[in-house]
């Protein structure tokens, strides 16, 4: 996929006014202090991993984006939404019922584990799982599409998209304290937001402003 | 940034939501103390009664669960720090359409959730306070209009409320106190909808200054308002009425969580209520406790209270306590545009429609909606794009999509029903309390009021230039469930939010709501508050307390 915002970095702003003291600690730990394996078994950290590649995104300008350390501190210190489904187990206990149910799938499926499949056989796969088509004996009375779309993806993506990186390549503003925006009608930028280009690469007309 | 682990508010002083690190100086008092009036929350609620009737003269403590937050230094630009805010203690949530919790509706620490609140601030429509008897559906309320109207009015000045200077829509009212925001791109996609479609729109009312209020800033249209505002523009029961409170002597004991509150042997009067600070019980004498914890929080204490003598909990004689749980339905229709709309900046929310709150006609449902254009930020719009499916390479085009892309959302009006409820589950939190358990399902009725209003936004997005539609299913707040009404066998609490069984107990906070009307609550929750600030103060005066 070509980038719309090639030349947008949201950490170019880190020094200026859009940013303040305690967003640069916070984000200083994000980029700099990734946890490391507390709460996962070896093998669920692993089959996260191989999780989170198909599911989030891949990062356009190369690297990859830490999901699973960051899971991994929030289960471990018990730092989830705390509300759950009626049925569904308490977060943590659905994560570990979850992914060995997503494993034992893989298995029955492919007779091999879920990181051993090649890309394309895992996406299949994954689309299963969303839609619910599974052998119910394998999630021990666990919803396996709530799994797959309440706690795996959508921990997956808060993840993917609280990271820096993946905001600069959508575009987004990014922290914005103390200095908010002045230009906020349509087609209206300030100097400090991301530059959209077109496929070409030239930069990106505004779209006329319809009356 | 983590949340304060220890409390702030102690030893005489409070933190200074102005100034980083700054105090201001604080009335507490002893356990032993009675106090006339012990409050359990400080929210939109709790801290709003908690200033009217220090100011009044009562003396006053009022409990939050939560911390006293500094905005200052507190609040940070990140979506994923930011969910310290949020009630994240377990719940079970369950129906036919589990409503989701955390983020979405509740909050923890003072200001409750006008801390990460869209600052949406709209009166209701004169006629739902009696549905049954002018609108024929729903419940009437054992308030008016009329008797709202002057605290409506008293609500806004005080926070200072930005908006039109002719609200298009109910009774007159005057200009709002501030000037009304400069409305961003995505509200001036729904105003550009809303005339081709010749329906009124205008800019939202908003508790978020539009020029220097006190020590106040104007907004800076940062947009990250449902992650704590970081410049002190909102106008948060934090800000405002935590700030009159400790200013007027009332004692805000933050970190310090309520659970139980307490009777005399006889079952007849509270004598106060048992909390934990800093991992020891206490018990609070007070001569009033007032229920202010929201929509769960509040049914859930007076179930964990019950004795030999209210077995089902406290003001519990009509069964009512945690029954006609409601919510607003929110179902959202979004659209892509050719022009650059950068919804991230500004509020929100800085355009609406209540053109179906205030038109009856072509209607196939009982009950109105509003809806507003919509601003969400990156993580937040990367997991409800996750909530439609999308995943992988499917995601990242979308997302790619980002600053084109503007939606609408309605506050869309639930009907109250016996059967939705939040009860007691056997589990319990870490202080040892009985977890709540929420039940809801929409009614057929609810389920054609949501649908008209998809088709309806759709058609608007579309009239106004945008395509690729799709619509997701949400809600926001939460009402109902201790339910103010006239006749005690199906209320819990009179018009002044004291409860039928036990006179010295009150409730105020969105529980009161028989009805949820079609707008955000905040505003209503606190006009309550005022009115039942000045009824307390005219009973007492009557040796009637």
């Amino acid at each position: 996929m070509t980038e719309r915002y090639p030349d947008y970095d949201i950490l170019d702003k880190w020094s200026s006014v859009s940013f303040d003291d305690k967003t640069r600690a916070v984000l200083t730990q994000r980029l700099h202090a990734v946890p490391g394996r507390r709460f996962f078994t070896q093998t669920e950290w692993d089959l996260l991993e191989a999780l989170s590649s198909r599911l989030a995104p891949t990062p356009e300008r190369g690297g990859s984006i830490p999901i699973t350390p960051w899971i991994d501190k929030e289960l471990f210190e018990g730092d989830t939404e705390g509300f759950r489904i009626e049925g569904m187990p308490p977060t943590l206990e659905a994560w570990r019922k979850g992914l060995a149910a997503i494993e034992a799938e893989a298995k029955a499926a492919y007779v091999r584990p879920f990181a051993e499949l090649d890309s394309e056989t895992q996406d299949i796969f994954l689309k299963r799982i969303q839609k619910g088509e599974v052998d119910p004996a394998l999630w021990r009375g666990m919803d396996a599409k709530r799994f797959f779309g309440d706690i795996l993806l959508k921990g997956v993506v808060g993840v993917y998209y609280a990271h820096p990186q993946a905001q600069s390549e959508m575009g987004f503003g990014g922290p914005a304290s103390p200095r908010g925006y002045v230009r906020i009608g349509l087609n209206e930028h300030d100097p400090w937001e991301a530059r959209e280009v077109r496929a070409d690469g030239k930069p990106r007309r505004s779209g006329k402003t319809q009356r | 940034m983590t949340a304060p682990t220890a409390p702030r508010a102690r030893d005489g002083r409070a933190p200074d939501v102005f100034t980083p690190d700054g105090w201001v100086p604080m009335r507490c008092h002893a356990d032993s103390e009675e106090v006339d009036f012990a409050i359990v929350g400080a929210g939109a609620g709790g801290a709003t009664l908690a200033a009217r009737l220090a100011e009044k003269g009562f003396s006053v403590v009022c409990f939050d669960a939560g911390p006293y937050w500094r905005p200052l230094d507190d609040f940070v630009s990140d979506e994923r720090a930011s969910e310290m805010l949020y009630w994240t203690d377990p719940r079970i949530t369950g129906g036919d359409d589990p409503i989701a919790l955390a983020g979405n509706n509740c909050g923890k620490g003072v200001g409750g959730s006008t801390v990460h609140f869209s600052m949406i601030s709209l009166r209701w429509r004169p006629e739902w306070f009696k549905a049954r008897t002018k609108l024929g559906y729903g419940v009437d309320w054992p308030v008016t209009y009329e008797q709202m109207e002057s605290y409506y009015a008293q609500a806004e000045q005080a926070l200072s409320v930005s908006g039109p200077v002719k609200y298009p829509w109910g009774p007159p009212r005057g200009p709002y106190p501030y000037r009304p925001h400069e409305v961003n791109a995505p509200g001036l996609i729904l105003a550009r909808g809303a005339e081709k479609l010749g329906v009124k729109w205008c800019a939202v009312p908003l508790a978020t200054v539009s020029a220097p209020r006190g020590k106040s800033p104007p907004c800076v249209y940062r947009g990250w308002c449902h992650y704590g505002c970081s410049t002190n523009a909102k106008q948060s029961a934090l800000v405002v009425w935590a700030t009159r409170a400790v200013a007027a002597g009332a004692e805000i004991r933050d970190m310090a969580m309520v659970g139980q509150v307490e009777t005399n042997t006889d079952g007849t009067r509270v004598t106060g209520v048992r909390f934990q600070r800093e991992g020891e019980w206490r018990v609070q004498k007070a001569r009033n406790v007032v229920v202010a914890g929201y929509a769960i929080e509040t049914p859930r204490l007076l179930l964990n209270s019950a004795t030999s003598r209210h077995p089902d909990g406290l003001a519990n004689s009509s069964g009512c306590v945690g029954a006609y749980l409601t919510t607003h339905a929110g179902p959202g229709v979004w659209a892509t545009f050719d022009e650059d709309i950068r919804w991230n900046k500004g509020p929100p929310n800085m355009a609406v429609t209540e053109h179906w709150n205030y038109t009856d006609e072509g209607k196939d449902f009982h009950g109105g909606y509003a809806f507003m254009s919509q601003g969400p930020l990156a993580r937040e719009w990367g997991q409800t794009l996750a909530g439609r499916g999308l995943w992988g390479a499917e995601l990242q085009r979308e997302m790619a999509k980002y600053n084109h892309t503007a939606g609408f959302v309605p506050v869309a009006e639930v009907e109250p029903r016996a059967c939705n409820t939040v009860t007691l589950a056997d589990e319990v939190d870490p202080y040892g309390l009985k977890i709540p358990k929420l039940s809801f399902s929409y009614s057929d009725n609810d389920r054609r009021l949501q649908a008209h209003s998809k088709r309806f936004m759709g058609q608007m997005l579309e009239a106004a230039g945008g395509y690729d539609l799709w619509d997701n299913d949400d809600t926001s707040h939460l009402m109902g469930t201790c339910r103010m009404g006239d006749d005690p066998k199906t209320s819990v609490v009179n018009a002044d939010g004291r409860s039928w069984d036990i006179p010295n107990l009150w409730v105020c906070d969105g529980s009161l709501f028989a009805t949820t009307g079609a707008v955000n609550p905040s505003l209503t929750i606190q006009a309550l508050a005022l009115r039942i600030a000045d009824r307390i103060e005219a009973l007492a005066r009557r040796g009637e307390l």
